[in-house]
C-alpha cells in the first residue's frame, strides 16, 4: 500500500510517527484537522506556532488588531518589521514560513453575534485566546451553541488558567463564572502587565489539549480548570461542574441567542 | 472550626459567611468565583451562606487576558 505522506512529510513528522499514540494514522487525522484560533495575540501565537508545526491541516486565526511594539514581548508570531500589519495576516506568513502543509485563513473582523456561527462552523475545534471577556463569554455560548470542542487560556500578570469545554458532556464557561464580571474590575493585561513568557506555558497547553483532542488520546482537561502561578512555579487542578442553572447549557437555559457584551469594551476603552 | 480554603486547613469563627471569610482573608468578592464542596455559589448568596466545620472552599480569580 502506498503511504499517504510525501517523503518531506515523512521526515517532518517522523517524531510523531514513531510515537505509538500518534504514528501514521493519527498524523493523518492531524494533517486532516482544523482548528480556529480566537486572538494571534499572547496565547495564539504559541498555540498556533505548534499547531502548525504539528501538521493541523487548517488553522483559522482570528484577531482585528495590528501588532504593536508592546506586543513583542510575548507575541512571537509577529515581528518587528511587522508592527502597524494586521496581526492576523501576519500570523498567516508566519505559520506557513513554518509549514507549508498548513492552509491559514485569517480573519481581520472582529467576531461578534452575527459573524461567529458562520465563522467557526466547518472547525473541529475551537481555541479561545482573546483578550477580552466580551469575546470569551460569545466564543462560550457559540461553542455551547455548536458543541463545539473550546480549549480555553487566560492569563493575568503571573498567573495563568486553562481548561477544556466539552459541550453538555462537562461545564462550560457560564458554568463557573456565570456572567461577565463587573465593567472595570478585573484588569486587562495591558492595564495590569504580563509576564512575557507566562502566555508561552498556557498557550502551549492549549495546543496540546487540541492536538489531544483531534487524536481522541490522553485525559483532557473537562470538568478540570488548571490554574498556573508562574511565580510560585505552581500548578493546580480544581474540579469544576456542570452548573444545574448554567444559563447557556443546563436544562434551565435562559440564553438562546448570542450577546455582544458591547459595554464592556466601551468602559474598558475610556 | 476548620474549613479548607483553596486546599489549605484555615481556622475560622463558628457561624461565618462566605463573605465575612473573604473579608477576612481580603478577598476581592468582585473579581472571583466561589466553590463550596463542589458546588459553584451564586453571587448574591455569599452573604448569606454560612459555613460550617469541614468545608471546602475553592476561590477561583476571573482571568481574562490573551
Amino acid at each position: 500500500m502506498s503511504s499517504p505522506f510525501t517523503e518531506e512529510q515523512i521526515k517532518r513528522y517522523s517524531r510523531h510517527i514513531i510515537l505509538p499514540e500518534i504514528g501514521g494514522k493519527g498524523q493523518q487525522k492531524l494533517l486532516n484537522a482544523k482548528v480556529f484560533l480566537v486572538g494571534a495575540g499572547g496565547l495564539g501565537s504559541p498555540a498556533a506556532f505548534y499547531l502548525a508545526a504539528a501538521g493541523i491541516g487548517k488553522i483559522g486565526i482570528a484577531d482585528s488588531d495590528c501588532v504593536d511594539h508592546s506586543n513583542l514581548q510575548r507575541q512571537i508570531l509577529h515581528s518587528t518589521k511587522d508592527v502597524g500589519r494586521s496581526k492576523a495576516i501576519s500570523a498567516k506568513e508566519t505559520l506557513e514560513a513554518l509549514n507549508p502543509d498548513v492552509e491559514v485563513i485569517p480573519y481581520t473582523e472582529r467576531l461578534n453575534s452575527e459573524n461567529i456561527l458562520q465563522i467557526i462552523k466547518d472547525y473541529d475545534v475551537i481555541l479561545d485566546g482573546a483578550d477580552n471577556f466580551p469575546t470569551r463569554y460569545l466564543v462560550n455560548d457559540a461553542c455551547v451553541f455548536l458543541k463545539k470542542p473550546l480549549s480555553h487560556g487566560s492569563i493575568f500578570r503571573f498567573e495563568g488558567q486553562v481548561t477544556t469545554i466539552i459541550p453538555f458532556e462537562g461545564p462550560c464557561y457560564r458554568c463557573l463564572y456565570e456572567t461577565p464580571p463587573p465593567p472595570g474590575l478585573v484588569p486587562s493585561c495591558q492595564e495590569a502587565g504580563v509576564l512575557g513568557v507566562l502566555p508561552g506555558v498556557v498557550g502551549s497547553l492549549q495546543a496540546t489539549e487540541a492536538v489531544k483532542l483531534i487524536l481522541g488520546k490522553g485525559e483532557i482537561l473537562k470538568g478540570k480548570l488548571l490554574m498556573y502561578d508562574s511565580l510560585a512555579m505552581d500548578f493546580k487542578k480544581v474540579k469544576i461542574h456542570k452548573n444545574p442553572t448554567c444559563p447557556v447549557c443546563s436544562e434551565k437555559a435562559t440564553i438562546r441567542e448570542l450577546i455582544d457584551y458591547e459595554e464592556f469594551c466601551q468602559v474598558r476603552n475610556s | 472550626m476548620r474549613i479548607i480554603l483553596n486546599g489549605e486547613t484555615k481556622e475560622c469563627p463558628e457561624g461565618i459567611t462566605i463573605e465575612r471569610l473573604l473579608d477576612l482573608y481580603k478577598i476581592d468578592k468582585n473579581r472571583i468565583v466561589v466553590e463550596l464542596n463542589l458546588h459553584v455559589i451564586p453571587g448574591k448568596e455569599l452573604s448569606t451562606r454560612i459555613l460550617r466545620e469541614s468545608d471546602v472552599l475553592e476561590v477561583v480569580t476571573f482571568v481574562g487576558g490573551g
